[in-house]
């Protein structure tokens, strides 16, 4: 049972999955203070969670077991990166809905339902223990956001929801088959144990290659990232935000809990691969941004940039790529769904993306020129914020693996500046030409509400992210003692000079470089 | 103590900044201005302490900040004699900046924004300089650019100037690759990102090797080359300099705080700060010292071709920035900070001399206006003649008398001839490009000062002399239209138009308000006397390894050595000096009209100077078109023409006509989809559990 004495995470799956129901069934007015209790209590239960967290103590925590029909039971629990991913989950979420508050007009109580339908899904993805289980959260996950960009978005929706729902879908057949078989060899579906479970490496191969065909989709890697921007145009602005900070980390989730502790011979023999599909998606989608002229597609491409990170440092096999990586989910996830809000505040006002269309808010709108300036830096990855932290030890992991990946991930930080400041300049800065721009008001209370609080938690994570490593410290260490056996040396290959050289140079420092020290 | 001197400024930032208008001007202006002299104040005892002795060095601890695996980092302040060099420097000129710009931005409409701003780089300047991991160190550095990129964009309705930050940061960031790159590989090889400790371990690595980017080279070679290339970033080095003339779009105590005394001289310190680094690895010093002396000249010849008195001053920052380089390459580390240190006085004074020029004349920047204006703005005249004398390097060899500049720039070339090899390359260099340097200052100062005025032709002062829009503009609290707006006060100036025949086009240039003078002289007696008093701490052989005690790498023997240069050497930079000096007035006294034969007789080298060398050209051609256009292909023919063709639309059509699906959704099957979707994967589940 639960160190609380009462089983939060059911309850966390319950409170949204019962507000749902509630807001198919009520009016407009009531179905949005609805959603917003649920979600600000399942916030207060999250954070209820987090204190209760015992960091250094059992791996799974929080745990529920209630065994089912055959092998399936229903069981939960968490672990410090489940922890995390599920506070980001719940965190951005009654900012969704505010972002809704007024933007959504239409079908008000079946939209509130969709979120917080998702939101159930959402936290039984990363709370889930049993293999099917997370195979059923993880895919009904697409049901309600396939909903929201078909139903409330944009007038292309049909095509974007499409592609959307293709792309997850192929991937989904091959890992649920996967999933199949190692139920069958292992004989159980308790995540927990097949993660200790030493698969044959011929069957590894396999199996990793039908989980990398769903959770690539997810992430997403190039080339199958062409879903993204064309989802992220169409929905609204509420689905972007969860879009890019919630669902986008189910592929990094699943490559950590997964790929790389179920199958570490194969992610050591695919490690070429997914550095490749990486490199180029940092420098191939960086270009694209750089010519977009949609706000929102310029930062659907920086996503799948910054998401190209999160894959290289997984599979850097080490302590400092590992967390890096999971702090630029955490990270991106705060920074892109502030940012698509930034967009979806002057949408709300002019509706257009189109970036030509605006310039020189930083005239009328000082207050958002200010909330976009901290998270437009933070998305260029400037220290002091949440996404430095992670993109930092994460190239600092994969340097040890590569220094051709490290080198080739870091020209992303020169191309991130050029096309978020571009897009910045454009956007905020210059004269005020368009009348209907000058008539836009500054950010109301309700929306400085919304990005208040995620300023806050960049800073935080940027200044002191102890709190956000310290969970995820005893788990990131047990993956990668697991994986220890299979990882591959880094390129580096450091050898030490003749040890008389070393003390001849070392001599020769002392007489030449003076008595300086 | 530490703490108050670093943090005041962020808290007066956040303060200015946050309230901005709800505070009001004067009270935003108060606390920046009041919290800056208030840690300058605080840091003057911090390194007279070091200089008189007996202060040793402390690490403040002050909160966890990344821990991962073998990496512990934490933020901490370091003060030894290094760290309190750049304490005075940057605390001093920064309150100075701020007390200068209260009359120099006075009718600026967003002044809170304004101060901020500067409060804001000096906090990221001091985390820079009282950093005792690279990491910390990475945060100012990233923290200046940010502040850098504010301020140079501050007047953000101007083009120009947006993209001038734009172009800043981005170069900045191609430097910060290299830093970057240099972290991670000095943890990677020392497994600490700790200064102490990496300094320490360094000599113990001399001889090792390492693979990088799949070359085999020396790791204490590549390690330093990296850091340096981030060095080269900040510092405006050849090769990544070309933000640094741009960046003078920005108001000109930006130019004087950020762009000459402190930012810019980041990358110098670094290099001193891992100075034990850098000696166990020869290759990459002479890659710095190569670096160095060819900025120094690149920069100084560009210099005197130009006609905005910023840009003027801004190659010459660059090209003093490449003595530094040089010095701190051939190893006289203390000879590379003293010139750092006397620099951000000259050059200050020169900045904000040019910045009260510029105030006078209405916002006009080019020299070729100026003329004549030693009568009418004396004070003025006479604190740029001192930074002059300062940056030239005048003074008497032997007697001990001279200017800032000739203590420290005698040490420099001096210390270069006496290291040999590549040093007396640089040597001549240098000694070249001070010729050029006493050129170019001495041209700035003929052509503002002395001859006839030729304001008459300057649209600013024609737009001046017809003040009625330009009051309209005012009151609408406009930003400047095309080039700087200072607080200015059109009324002032009294139109005459008996005045109109003798090229000043009856203007009247006023002398700037103390506010803004009383700053200028406090730096005008550190450009003259800051050599005369701290030379014997920073380069002579005891007193420097005493003074610096540990702090860089302090070469007594080098030290010892440029102290017994034969006298010809001694007498060098005097005698250049003298011969630009000696052009300068050929040419823009006494024979006028001589600069004008000169540059039609050498047509294509003016030109090739006037275009900086056509860096900006070549960059535009190899770099941003290119990438510009590769974006366009990549997404139309990659993303649209490829993957979608064959991927999600090409699914489309091969299973039943992408019409077909298209036509059946909008019809309302969204929900049936979704339905079969969820039961399918429901049944398959549930077959899946009953099975095994």
């Amino acid at each position: 049972m639960t160190a609380l004495g009462f089983p939060i995470l059911s309850l966390m799956l319950a409170v949204p999955l019962a507000a749902a129901i509630v807001c198919l069934f009520v009016g407009d007015r009531a179905a949005r203070w609805t959603a917003l209790i649920a979600t600000l209590v399942d916030l207060a239960l999250g954070i209820v969670m987090w204190l209760g967290y015992d960091i250094g103590g059992a791996q799974w925590q929080f745990t529920e077991h209630v065994d089912l029909f055959g092998r399936f039971a229903y069981a939960l629990g968490i672990d410090g990166i489940a922890l995390m991913l599920i506070m980001l989950s719940v965190f951005l979420m009654p900012i969704c809905i505010g972002a809704s508050w007024d933007a959504i007009k239409t079908r008000v109580g079946l939209y509130m339902a969709c979120f917080l339908l998702m939101e159930t899904l959402m936290i039984g993805v990363f709370a889930a223990q049993d293999l099917f289980l997370f195979y059923i959260f993880f895919e009904a996950g697409l049901i309600p956001m396939y909903l929201i960009i078909g139903i409330w978005g944009g007038t292309n929706r049909i095509y974007a929801s499409y592609k959307f729902f293709l792309y997850t879908l192929l991937g989904s057949v091959l890992m649920l088959i996967a999933m199949m078989w190692m139920v069958a060899q292992a004989g159980t579906t308790d995540i927990p144990t097949l993660m200790q479970y030493d698969f044959p490496a011929g069957a590894q191969t396999w199996l990793w290659l039908a989980f990398f065909a769903s959770f690539a989709v997810k992430m997403p890697m190039w080339p199958v990232h062409t879903w993204l921007p064309d989802a992220h145009v169409q929905a609204p602005t509420a689905g972007s935000v969860i879009l890019a900070g919630v669902l986008l980390k189910m592929g990094g989730y699943g490559f950590l809990r997964f790929s790389l502790p179920m199958f570490p011979d194969a992610s050591a023999q695919f490690m070429w691969l997914i550095f490749a599909l990486s490199m180029v998606a940092v420098v191939y989608t960086s270009l694209v941004a750089l010519v977009q002229s949609d706000m929102k597609k310029l930062i659907a491409y920086s996503s799948v940039a910054h998401m190209a990170i999160v894959t290289a440092g997984l599979f850097a096999f080490n302590q400092q790529g590992i967390e890096g990586a999971i702090m630029v989910m955490l990270g991106h996830g705060l920074v892109s769904g502030a940012l698509f809000l930034c967009v979806g505040v002057i949408y709300d006002r002019l509706h257009t993306r189109e970036i030509a269309r605006y310039g020189g808010l930083a005239i009328n709108m000082p207050r958002y020129a200010l909330f976009f300036m901290l998270f437009t830096m933070a998305s260029v990855g400037l220290p002091g914020t949440s996404n430095f932290v992670g993109e930092f030890l994460g190239i600092m992991g994969i340097y040890q693996a590569s220094s051709w990946v490290a080198f080739i991930c870091t020209t992303g930080i020169i191309l991130g500046a050029a096309y978020m400041l571009y897009l910045y300049r454009r956007v905020v800065f210059g004269e005020l030409v368009h009348d209907d721009v000058r008539a836009m008001p500054d950010l109301s209370v309700r929306e400085w509400a919304l990005l208040a609080p995620i300023a806050a938690a960049v800073l935080w994570m940027g200044v002191y992210p102890e709190s956000f490593l310290a969970p995820i410290r005893g788990d990131v260490t047990a993956l990668t003692a697991r994986l220890a056996a299979s990882a591959p040396a880094g390129d580096a290959q450091l050898t030490i000079g003749k040890p008389s050289l070393t003390e001849k140079g070392a001599a020769l420092h002392d007489a030449t470089g003076g008595q300086g020290h | 103590m530490i703490q108050l001197i670093v943090f005041l400024p962020l808290l007066a930032a956040i303060v200015a900044g946050l309230g901005n208008r709800m505070i009001g001007n004067v009270p935003a202006k108060l606390v920046t201005t009041g919290a800056l002299i208030v840690s300058c104040a605080l840091s003057w005892p911090i390194f007279l302490g070091f200089v008189a002795g007996g202060a040793s060095e402390s690490v403040t601890p002050l909160l966890q900040f990344l821990k991962s695996g073998g990496l512990d980092v934490s933020w901490s302040l370091r003060v030894d004699t290094l760290t309190a060099v750049m304490l005075v420097v940057v605390t001093s000129v920064s309150s100075l900046v701020h007390v200068y710009s209260w009359g120099y931005m006075e009718e600026d409409p967003d002044q809170p924004r304004f101060f901020a701003y500067l409060s804001l780089f000096t906090f990221a300047m001091l985390m820079l300089v009282t950093a005792d991991n690279l990491v910390q160190m990475f945060f100012g550095w990233e923290g200046v650019g940010l502040a850098s990129y504010l301020l140079i964009g501050f007047w953000f309705k101007k083009p120009s100037a947006n993209a001038a930050a734009i172009k800043a940061f981005v170069v900045n960031r191609v430097g910060d690759l290299g830093f970057m790159l240099g972290i991670f590989g000095t943890f990677l090889v020392f497994g600490t990102v700790s200064i102490p400790d990496i300094l320490a371990a360094a000599p113990g690595m001399a001889g090792s090797s390492i693979s990088f980017l799949g070359m085999r080279l020396d790791t204490m070679t590549i390690l330093c080359l990296l850091l340096f290339v981030g060095a080269m970033g900040k510092s405006a080095q050849l090769g990544l300099h070309t933000w640094l003339p741009d960046a003078m779009e920005g108001p000109t105590p930006v130019s004087a705080l950020i762009h000459a005394a402190t930012m810019v001289t980041a990358g110098v310190f670094m290099v001193c700060r891992l100075s034990p680094m850098f000696e166990t690895a020869p290759v990459a010093q002479g890659f710095v010292i190569f670096i160095g002396a060819a900025t120094c000249l690149f920069a100084a010849t560009v210099a005197t071709t130009q006609t905005d008195i910023k840009r003027v001053i801004a190659y010459s920052t660059c090209s003093q920035l490449g003595y530094m380089f040089f010095a701190a390459g051939v190893g006289a580390y203390g000879a590379a900070m003293f010139h750092l240190f006397t620099h951000a006085f000259f050059k200050a004074l020169l900045f904000l001399g040019a910045g009260a020029v510029i105030h006078a004349m209405h916002h006009e920047q080019d020299m070729r206006y100026y003329g004549g204006l030693r009568k009418k703005i004396p004070i003025t005249f006479w604190v740029m003649v001192a930074g002059t004398l300062a940056i030239t390097g005048v003074g008497i060899p032997g007697m001990g008398i001279g200017f800032a500049g000739f203590w420290s720039k005698d040490a420099i070339l001096e210390s270069a001839f006496a290291a040999g090899g590549d040093g007396q390359v640089a040597f001549l260099v240098g000694a070249f490009a001070a010729l050029l340097t006493s050129f170019y200052s001495w041209r700035l100062i003929f052509l503002t000062f002395f001859g006839k005025p030729r304001w008459a032709a300057s649209e600013h002062i024609q737009h001046a002399l017809h003040d009625d829009h330009h009051l309209d503009g005012h009151a609408h609290g406009d930003n400047p239209p095309a080039q700087e707006d200072a607080g200015h006060d059109p009324a002032r100036h009294g139109v005459g138009s008996d005045q109109v025949a003798d090229g000043s086009g009856g203007y009247t240039p006023h002398e700037a308000p103390w506010v803004m003078l009383v700053p200028i002289l406090v730096l005008a007696v550190g450009a003259v006397f800051a050599g005369q008093l701290f030379h014997h701490a920073f380069v002579d052989a005891e007193g420097g390894l005493a003074f610096w005690n540990g702090s860089l790498a302090f070469d007594a023997h080098l030290a010892h050595a440029s102290h017994e240069v034969p006298s010809w050497v001694l007498f060098t930079p005097l005698v250049v000096m003298l011969i630009g000096l000696w052009i300068a007035y050929n040419n823009y006294i006494r024979d006028p009209d001589a600069p004008r034969r000169f540059t039609e007789m050498f047509g294509p080298l003016y030109a090739f100077l006037l275009n900086k060398w056509y860096f900006d050209e070549l960059y535009n051609a190899i770099f941003v078109r290119p990438a510009f256009w590769l974006g366009r292909v990549l997404w139309q023919r990659g993303d649209v023409g490829l993957i979608d063709r064959f991927g999600p639309d090409g699914a489309a059509r091969a299973v039943q006509g992408g019409s077909v699906l298209t036509g059946r959704l909008q019809s309302g099957y969204l929900y049936t989809y979704a339905l079969v979707m969820l039961l399918g994967l429901a049944g398959l589940a549930t077959w899946a559990m009953v099975r095994f």
